[in-house]
């Protein structure tokens, strides 16, 4: 049996031997866990069909068979060891940087192409039909200082096919066209997901951060194997959805992101990207010889240097967030190394984006904040307020996606994932194109209202009554009354508002690839900035108010909206967001902000505000937390019932792993392999009569001791290689 | 395992040769943009010009000057100009690949679920029709992949592997399916 090296020759009796505290009976007991059927052994299993589950004495084993086949390579030829190992030196270290400048581009692609697409649905570019709107008018001499989206070389679908740009006529043609765009793609959309990659749907983190928490555990299991519960553990996080990181889901994931982007719906691109960037992780390491056949290990490179310091990297435009992200999330074991690692990956990613730079400004990020007007203590109060409707939104926006999910997973509507997303969209098109603040893709609306009104900004927005003898510099404008273009923004912002919060609902959850942290970004900008233009309002017109008397001299910069709706969006989003970093990080309230504010700070650049956008987040981390504990990300894992296990969770139940475990008294013994006399025969004898998925390997039935794991496939597939050799020596 | 390095490598360089590696500078890749804000009478206007980086400021950029000598000065003060570069080559490549690729993926989708089925059908005839309909209920694309893999399997020459890989994706895909939109487990 020793021959058949592949998982059978494991050597785990180190790790297996009982602890001194546990009762001999339970040692005893404890070997029947390894032969649990796993696909139909009880209710608890019963759902996993396509996954199969891997454990770390089954790892154990793969890298023993490794390091045999070394040793042996190295017996044979010592000059051939060196040549190959420097060989795999070599293609790890230059695969590794392949992988890393791939995801950069591949994120630089989805930018430039979803931006493309975008402008696709209202108009098209003359000078070469690969620009998008902005591009077009790069170099244009035309446009105006009040126009600045308008060149002559952009041209609108009924500029182009009648002729028109005003008029009613116009406007229908380019509405329904706007519209048709939108219907295309997301129709492209999810066809190409239904019928090349089901598992590309969604926004991957909920499942990502199952096969974090796998990896993680299995790290931790690995050293804590000897307690009993961590083995049922082991089992558990050993899951594994098969072909949820293959070459297909990336292909697909990452060509259908661009079109659901630019098809207008409520959704961002930040929660697929980590997925994608998972993908790539998980395509390159299966190139290494060393992490090919190694599950463990795979996950480890890919979930640690991918989605861990790239994803956030490339995702966010934050390569420092990244870094910290992955030291804070994998900080158990190997931080040094890690640290190391993930700081080379976070930097050749983003010097890959920055390379191509897709947003045409030289920086990573779209939001980037240029004021560095103080804010003063007063406004803390409206802060803390919008960290109030921060928390109150995401309580309200988790129970009702959950609730319309679990309906969509439990009624006839889930039979029509195509049919959905077609009415989301026409829904999402035909309400959102009247209210130019819908219309346009939801990363310039938030970059818009970041903005401040500065004596440069031509927008509605900064439509404010200008004092005619004001002789200022253009950086400090004082407070000024709202013009009518302030005021018609408002209640286009309020209704853009409720119709963000009502879409997003039944967007997120949807069978297309779909992020949450650009639609919870908006909400929460759009919040802040209403909230600031409404204080800046209030302190001009009662600047003898005693809170503002100290504050706001009339002629004084004291309000600044647009850092009302950094700090609106940074405490939405949060709430979410925050779960979503909780797991990643998986280490508590005080370790996750520290990550997490350096994200926020480098995609947004301010880092003089800290303390309100502390306020703001801790506030409706607090609200959300008292209407319940279950982030959006938490919520969609327990509804689709996978066996994560909680690192906030300890057991409480002190279940004996005897209760749980089979063969219960009266049913069959186990069935296992012996050490030394088993015939092939024996063997395949015990797979046709059983269906488990694997056998225990024991000393012999007299004294079962555990010395090893050998799973069905393996056996079969051994037995299958080796048949026609005539002088097999087993 | 080893062997396919070679081939993955050679793929990924050539697609980011693709989108980097014709960089070298358009003459209509710089600009520089200077925003005026309204000055007394004038309204505000946008400034492009294709300078240097050193000569990018409001003098070499803004002209005709709207303004009288004496108030050039303070007019350009309030002017913001700005050094900006692009790369239109890897836009105009990065938008043709993408759009390829989509293009590539679309036909495939459409040969697999639209004109396969069709060529099944007219090939083996109407008997295996009925069998066909007797153990597959929905008309899903692929629906027939276990029984192409079982005749695959009886076959073995280098063209029946390339098909046996090719149902077995189609395999992998159907299972995902099942479990995504039918079966609802996973994604919902």
């Amino acid at each position: 049996m020793e021959g058949l090296c592949g998982g059978i020759g494991a050597r785990v009796e180190a790790e297996l031997q009982v602890e001194p505290g546990r009762s001999l009976k339970g040692a005893q007991k404890m070997l029947p866990v390894w032969g649990l059927k796993i696909s139909s052994g009880g209710p608890a299993y019963s759902t996993y069909h396509a996954f199969i589950s891997t454990s770390s004495a089954y790892i154990r084993a793969a890298e023993n068979c490794r390091d045999v086949g070394e040793s042996a390579a190295f017996q044979q030829s010592t000059l051939m060891y060196c040549v190959s190992t420097l060989y795999v030196f070599i293609s790890f270290n230059s695969i590794i940087l392949l992988f890393l400048y791939f995801i950069g581009t591949l994120a630089g692609v989805i930018d430039l192409a979803a931006d493309w697409m975008t402008d696709l649905k209202e108009g098209i570019c003359l000078n070469g039909f690969w620009y998008s709107r902005e591009q077009c008018c790069w170099l244009s001499d035309e446009t105006t200082f009040d126009d600045r989206d308008k060149c002559p070389q952009w041209q609108k679908w009924s500029e182009l096919m009648i002729e028109k740009s005003e008029g009613a006529s116009a406007y229908v043609l380019n509405y329904f066209l706007y519209t048709m765009w939108a219907l295309t793609f997301s129709f492209l959309a999810v066809s190409l997901v239904r019928v090349f990659a089901p598992y590309a749907c969604g926004s991957g983190i909920p499942e990502t951060v199952q096969e974090e928490n796998r990896a993680q555990r299995w790290r931790t299991d690995s050293v804590r194997i000897k307690s009993m519960d961590s083995m049922i553990k082991t089992i558990l996080s050993g899951f594994i959805i098969r072909g949820y990181l293959g070459k297909w889901t990336l292909l697909i994931k990452t060509v259908t992101l661009v079109l659901v982007v630019s098809s207008g719906l409520s959704l961002g691109k930040e929660g697929p990207s980590v997925h994608v960037a998972c993908c790539c992780g998980n395509l390159f390491s299966s190139l290494l010889s060393k992490y090919s056949k190694n599950e463990g290990k795979r996950r480890e490179v890919s979930t640690v240097s991918s989605s861990g310091s790239v994803g956030v990297s490339v995702a966010f435009g934050a390569p420092i967030g990244g870094v910290l992200f992955s030291l804070e999330e994998v900080s158990y074991y190997f931080p040094l190394k890690t640290l190391w690692r993930s700081f080379f990956a976070a930097l050749v990613a983003a010097f890959t984006l920055r390379s191509i730079n897709p947003f045409g400004n030289s920086r990573l990020v779209l939001f980037y904040v240029e004021y560095h007007t103080p804010w003063y203590m007063a406004e803390l109060f409206p802060f803390i307020l919008l960290g109030v409707f921060g928390g109150l939104w995401g309580t309200l926006f988790i129970r009702c996606n959950i609730a319309w999910c679990r309906r969509r997973k439990t009624t006839s509507l889930g039979k029509y994932p195509v049919l959905e997303v077609i009415v989301v969209t026409a829904i999402t098109a035909i309400i959102a194109y009247p209210n130019p603040y819908t219309r346009r893709s939801t990363s310039e609306l938030i970059s818009e209202l970041f903005n401040d009104c500065g004596a440069l900004e031509s927008s509605q927005l900064c439509d404010y009554i200008n004092d005619i003898n004001m002789t200022r510099p253009v950086d400090d404008i004082p407070d000024r009354p709202a013009g009518p273009g302030v005021y018609t923004a408002m209640w286009q912002l309020a209704l853009a508002l409720v119709f963000k919060i009502i879409i997003t609902i039944f967007t997120f959850g949807m069978k297309i690839p779909s992020g949450l942290f650009i639609p919870s970004i908006a909400v929460g900008a759009i919040a802040g900035r209403i909230v600031g233009v409404g204080v800046e309002q209030l302190a001009y017109h009662h600047h003898d108010w005693i809170i503002f008397r100290n504050w706001c001299r009339p002629g004084a910069d004291c309000v600044t909206p647009g850092l009302y709706a950094m700090v609106g969006s940074c405490s939405l989003p949060r709430n979410q967001y925050s779960i979503v970093m909780l797991f990643l990080i998986s280490g508590g309230v005080t370790r996750m902000t520290v990550s997490l504010v350096v994200i926020m700070f480098e995609l947004t650049g301010g880092l003089e505000y800290i303390v309100p956008l502390m306020a703001a987040a801790v506030t409706s981390k607090w609200v959300a937390d008292a209407f319940g504990k279950e982030g959006i990300y938490d919520a969609h894992i327990h509804l689709n019932g996978y066996p994560f296990l909680d690192v906030k969770d300890e057991f409480t139940h002190r279940t004996l792993a005897t209760d749980v475990m089979r063969p219960r008294r009266g049913e069959p013994p186990l069935s296992v392999l012996t050490q030394d006399n088993m015939t092939v025969e024996d063997v395949e004898t015990l797979i046709k009569d059983t269906d488990y998925n694997g056998f225990p390997v024991v000393v012999s039935r007299d004294s079962e001791r555990l010395i090893g794991f050998a799973q069905r496939r393996e056996l079969i597939i051994a037995i299958r290689t080796q048949a026609h050799i005539p002088q097999l020596n087993v | 395992m080893m062997a396919a390095i070679p081939a993955y490598t050679a793929v990924v360089i050539l697609l980011l040769a693709a989108v980097h590696g014709s960089e070298e500078k358009n003459s209509e890749d710089v600009r520089c943009k200077c925003i005026c804000p309204p000055y007394k009478d004038k309204p505000g206007n946008i400034y492009n010009r294709n300078v240097t980086q050193k000569d990018c400021d409001c003098l070499h950029v803004v002209s005709p000057m709207p303004v009288p000598g004496a108030d050039v000065e303070a007019y350009c003060l309030r002017c913001e100009c700005k050094y900006e570069e692009r790369s239109s080559v890897t836009i105009k490549v990065t938008i043709i690949i993408y759009l390829s690729i989509l293009g590539l993926l679309l036909l495939y989708m459409v040969y697999l679920t639209l004109v396969e089925p069709m060529l099944k059908r007219r090939l083996f005839g109407h008997s295996q029709l009925i069998q066909n309909d007797e153990d597959v209920g929905d008309h899903q694309p692929f629906a027939n992949a276990h029984d192409v893999l079982a005749r695959s399997r009886s076959r073995a020459n280098v063209l029946n592997k390339v098909e046996y890989a090719q149902q077995r994706w189609k395999l992998q895909v159907q299972e995902q399916r099942k479990s995504v939109f039918d079966r609802h487990v996973v994604l919902s």
